[in-house]
């Protein structure tokens, strides 16, 4: 177990968005989180790095409470990609070579320099590299914030919605490089995603949110069509097509 | 060919540094050259073998004076305070996450100013007088320093708890920086109709600046107070380069958002207020400065705070310079300058900001 999160409830000012929230992840899992536009999913990834603070409940990442940690504790273990992120003046080096940032002291390393390449390459931005940010489209610009969690090193990777701007072929490519870093580096994704096709081609477990707090949770058995039409509440089909499982609308 | 590219992204990469970090010698080169024009140009006419004998300590009286006591302080002063101004405006954009901010837009100036004159007006740290060559005489430096820091922190807090407040976009927040200012800027002219003399040239001084009012002493608090900051700025590029992505990606990347704001922006208005103490309000440089090298070198602190401080060193000295010799021998005041280089800038930021929001 990596990440345990026990009894969690977060509200705005006094509008509680979410409730007795209790979910394991485990290392090596891709952990993804549906729901609903406004369901809360974006506020629990919010809390599961400290910035948002929950008026109760435990988090531990690796058996430590996360919320006795500094921020730079915090974000040498996890890395947070946001649903939102500005384009700014920066090329694509150095604001990937930003994710080393926790790790960093006074100046960066050589090692600093070799994992920010070796990012790039891997999601196929090298020819990117010395390119301002303001200059790139929006896929582009996903997949270097992207790249930045992965340069970040951490024990857990929290992406809000990490393929909204991105075309079919990407999706799959920067989903892929998530699952792989996931298995090689024996870490865990924790992924809000909203294309339910995705999510069951790539996730392990799965987080059902409805009505501020947990619907269901677990592995594909939790996948079912009652439990998606009761979060989402459209009646959906669950087939198989060429062995793979889908999710069709009725 | 694909292996080829990756392997030479960190070489390229490298090359690209120390482009930047060339362009930053660059500017300390010409800063340099044109100081050594400016200890020539003036009323008093010098030649360079002249200046090279004074500098080396071999010259007759006439001349160390001119150059020991009036050109070289006034250099180094607007070199120093173009450093602090335009450091402090490239840190408070970074901060407020607002392109407009400055020391100068934001009213944090003209508070500091103000702060300055209560001291010497009301508090006895110094007088002032109708005539240019005396306008403002401070006598106790570290009282009007430490009142006008109070003027540019009660500044600051506003535009602190205006950036707190959801919705307020970066020209709602510069609109409150010209109303506080405007503010600032009429207390000060009124406490003046309460002191003894009817001191229109300490007017001058207050609105726009003068840079020849700076002694061997003001000098060395401005440069250490300057120096300090600009240390501290630096030990926290790689805070502000996190921030440049956004609040909750700086968040994200381990950095105590609030408390980096506010140590920040202390220390810019410390700054600034020192600056203004000494050299009275000179606007624009916190805006320029910065701006000319964002375009130049991109946004990455680690290169643009070295930067933006030697450029508005550069600016504040070339437009002293100019000041001093377009009619000589008058001295034009030095923030009228600035201000013609400034506000077109400003006006051309604010239609793009629009544009983009
Ligand atoms: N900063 C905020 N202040 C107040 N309410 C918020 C804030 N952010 C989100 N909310 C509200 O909290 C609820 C959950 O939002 P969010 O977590 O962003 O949902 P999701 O990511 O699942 O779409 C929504 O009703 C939203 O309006
Ligand atoms: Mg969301």
């Amino acid at each position: 177990m990596i990440l345990s999160v026990d009894g969690v409830e977060f509200s705005y000012n006094s509008r509680p968005v979410l409730r007795d929230i209790k979910f394991e992840v485990n290392r090596g899992e891709f952990f993804a989180i549906l729901g609903n536009n406004g369901a809360g999913k974006s506020t629990l990834l919010k809390c599961l790095n400290t910035i948002l603070k929950p008026q109760t409940g435990t988090i531990l990442i690796e058996k430590e409470n996360l919320f006795v940690l500094s921020r730079r504790e915090v974000a040498r273990r996890l890395g947070y990609v946001a649903q939102r992120y500005e384009s700014t003046r920066f090329t694509v080096f150095d604001a990937v070579l930003l994710g080393r940032k926790p790790h960093i002291k006074w100046g960066t390393t050589a090692r600093d320099l070799e994992i920010v390449r070796n990012v790039l390459g891997i999601l196929g931005l090298d020819e990117f590299s010395l390119r301002y940010l303001d200059e790139l489209s929006g896929g582009e610009l996903q997949k270097v914030v992207i790249a930045r969690a992965l340069a970040q090193e951490p024990r857990v990777l929290l992406l809000d919605e990490p393929t909204s701007n991105l075309d079919l072929k990407n999706q799959f490519e920067v989903l892929k490089t998530v699952k792989r870093a996931v298995r090689e580096q024996n870490i865990a994704a924790v992924v809000v995603m909203h294309d339910l096709n995705l999510a069951l081609r790539f996730a392990d477990k799965f987080l059902l949110l409805k009505n501020r707090t947990i619907f269901a949770c677990g592995g594909m058995e939790v996948m079912t069509p009652e439990n998606i039409a009761g979060v989402y509440g459209v009646p959906v089909a669950v087939e198989r097509l060429a062995n793979i499982p889908v999710i069709v609308p009725l | 060919m694909g292996q080829l590219a990756m392997e030479n992204i960190p070489r390229s990469y490298l090359r690209y540094t120390r482009r930047k970090i060339f362009i930053i010698y660059l500017l300390v080169l010409l800063t340099a050259l044109l100081g050594i024009y400016a200890i020539n140009a003036g009323s008093a006419e010098l030649s360079p073998a002249q200046v090279l004998l004074t500098l080396l300590g071999k010259a007759e009286g006439r001349l160390n004076i001119i150059i020991w006591n009036i050109r070289l302080p006034r250099i180094l002063a607007a070199v120093t305070a173009g450093i602090g101004l335009s450091v402090a405006g490239c840190v408070m954009q970074n901060l407020l996450r607002n392109p407009l901010a400055s020391p100068f837009t934001l009213g944090i100036s003209q508070g500091a100013a103000f702060g300055a004159a209560v001291a010497i007006i009301a508090l006895g740290a110094g007088s002032t007088h109708s005539t240019s060559a005396d306008a403002v005489i401070i006598n106790n430096p570290y009282l009007v320093t430490i009142s006008a820091f109070v003027g540019a922190m009660a500044t600051t807090l506003v535009v602190l708890f205006l950036a707190q407040v959801r919705g307020v976009t970066p020209e709602a927040m510069v609109l409150a920086g010209v109303a506080l200012g405007s503010l600032f800027s009429a207390a000060t002219i009124i406490l003046q109709f309460f002191a003894s003399d009817v001191q229109v040239a300490s007017i001058v001084f207050w609105t726009f600046g003068d840079i020849g009012r700076a002694s061997w002493r003001d000098l060395e608090i401005m440069a250490a107070v300057t120096g300090a900051a600009l240390l501290y700025f630096m030990v926290n590029r790689w805070n502000y380069n996190a921030l440049d992505g956004g609040e909750e990606t700086a968040k994200g990347l381990g950095v105590d958002v609030e408390r980096i704001r506010l140590t920040g922006m202390f220390v810019a208005s410390l700054v600034t207020a020192v600056t203004v103490s000494f050299l009275g309000i000179i606007g624009f440089i916190g805006l320029v400065g910065p701006h000319m090298m964002r375009r130049v070198l991109g946004g990455d602190h680690r290169f643009l705070i070295p930067a933006s401080s030697v450029m508005g060193g550069l600016l504040l000295l070339a437009s002293d310079t100019l000041a001093r010799t377009i009619v000589s021998p008058v001295v034009l005041p030095v923030g009228a300058i600035t201000s013609f280089m400034g506000a077109p800038l400003f006006l051309y930021l604010l239609s793009r900001g629009y544009g983009k929001r």
